[in-house]
């Protein structure tokens, strides 16, 4: 009983993530929005779901597939303004986002360098 | 009436020598087996070491089969007018580099071999200079970073975007050439028109109206109709544009859609391969032209002519979107322009 509870967990953490990933190729296709302004866009929706507290029991259900996205990023932005304004006071605010976020954006440089150190760029087919 | 805008040329102008250089999809394409060089490599880099350094390296490539193919030296030629899709035309600045030829680079966004050509032309003509060359390319790859995001980005495109060509031509022209060549006898250069489109991933329907300003223009001065020539053929108009430029000139009165052809849906499998709306870029005109079209109209060719009808009369209008990154990220209006070549086949 317990890895079918485990396997369908496994399965709403795909479906959702998928889903969110969806919508964004929706919005791909079917809009003129580019790609940059998706992503900016999944950040700050992420950012005041995380805010307003929708996103924190969002994320406890469906685990990764809500959390790796980038609505999950924005999420733990709020978190991490919200923490630190708490710990710290007002200043928080300006610290608080980046602090939280520190490891995502440090592994994002490190992992991109490594990248292009290893492979190259190769023509769109 | 006066002819207002078309440029008759004093002295028809022959192209003695055409050259393509065309990367792995355009190898792959239906015009593949007509190109004179493609990449043996199969990455499109072009033996060396950027995409944008590589564009570079299909101009000298193309420029250098055109002129040997004409038996001329970089020596004989009196000037050479080019352009590619990179930030300053560097691709044509660095390609030519080695060719001790006067230079004139050309930015003219897709629409740069038929300006090319224009102002080639009129400048051996009009100056009964020797021989003169026009080249154009672009480079996928090297577009993308440029216009969109750098290939190692991963970006989505969008469905209605079209493919930039990766491909060069390289054209000599010359007053003094055998009749059996073919020519060009007249050109209407372009006029920039904004119909309000600002979409980057809609190119053709920027540049249609461009297209039926030039060949309404072309059709009011000279009198003639569209079944008076073999082909009308646009340069990138995509499936997109294509539909707007028929629709419109039909509206007009001006059937052309048994003669238009659009290289953008010529150079590629559309319907077969995930290329969208077609090709793009200063290059898919210029290949097509070099491979496909003259070869038909009484150029020889080194690799095996194109089968098809031989043509005799061209009328072949390059357009282009004439935008730049910054342009388009202040929201600005994307400009189209088209200039119209117009090309008799020699002697048969």
């Amino acid at each position: 009983m317990e890895i079918l509870k485990t396997l369908s967990h496994y399965v709403i953490v795909f479906a959702v993530g998928g889903a969110l990933c969806v919508v964004a190729q929706i919005l791909i296709d079917k809009t003129k929005l580019t790609p940059a302004r998706i992503l900016v866009s999944y950040v700050t929706a992420g950012v005041i779901l995380g805010a307003v507290g929708i996103y924190g029991p969002f994320a406890d259900f469906a685990g990764a597939g809500a959390t790796v996205p980038l609505l999950g990023f924005g999420n733990t932005i709020a978190k991490g303004i919200r923490e630190e304004v708490d710990s710290r006071g007002l200043l928080g605010a300006l610290t608080g986002g980046l602090t939280a976020a520190s490891a995502g954006i440090a592994a994002a440089m490190v992992f991109g360098y490594l990248s292009a150190l290893i492979f190259n760029g190769k023509r769109k087919k | 009436m006066p002819q207002k805008g078309i440029i008759t040329l004093p002295t028809p102008v022959r192209f003695v020598a055409a050259a393509s250089v065309g990367g792995a999809e355009e190898e792959a394409g239906p015009l593949g087996a007509f190109l004179d060089v493609n990449d043996v490599g199969g990455d499109d880099k072009f033996g060396t070491s950027s995409w944008e350094a590589a564009e570079g390296e299909m101009q000298r490539r193309a420029l250098t089969t055109a002129l040997g193919k004409a038996k001329l030296t970089e020596h004989d030629i009196d000037g050479v007018f080019a352009g590619d899709l990179q930030n300053q035309c560097v691709g044509s600045n660095y390609g030519l580099l080695d060719f001790d030829i006067p230079y004139f680079g050309l930015y003219g966004a897709c629409s740069t071999c038929a300006e090319a050509l224009i102002l080639s032309s009129v400048y051996c003509s009009g100056l009964m200079t020797g021989p003169v060359a026009a080249v154009a390319s672009s480079h996928n790859c090297a577009a993308e970073r440029q216009f969109r995001y750098p290939i190692e980005y991963g970006g989505q495109r969008a469905p209605t975007a079209q493919w930039t060509v990766t491909g060069a031509g390289a054209f000599i022209l010359s007053n003094d050439a055998e009749a059996s060549l073919p020519m060009i006898t007249d050109v209407l250069p372009g006029r920039t028109v904004d119909r309000g489109i600002n979409d980057l991933n809609n190119m053709g329907a920027a540049m249609a109206p461009a297209a039926i300003d030039t060949l309404k223009r072309y059709f009011d001065e000279t009198g003639r109709s569209p079944d008076s020539f073999d082909m009308i053929v646009t340069g990138d108009l995509g499936a997109e544009g294509t539909h707007i430029l028929r629709e419109f000139m039909a509206s007009l009165g001006v059937d052309i859609s048994a003669v238009h052809e659009d290289c953008g849906l010529l150079i590629y499998d559309v319907d077969g391969g995930d290329k969208h709306a077609g090709g793009s870029g200063c290059g898919c005109s210029a290949t097509v032209l070099a491979a496909s079209i003259l070869p038909r109209m009484g150029l020889p060719t080194v690799m095996p002519a194109p089968e098809g009808k031989r043509l005799h009369d061209v009328l072949f209008m390059a357009t282009g979107a004439l935008m730049s990154p910054a342009s388009v990220w202040q929201g600005n209006n994307i400009p189209g322009i088209c200039h119209l070549v117009h090309i008799v086949g020699g002697d048969a």
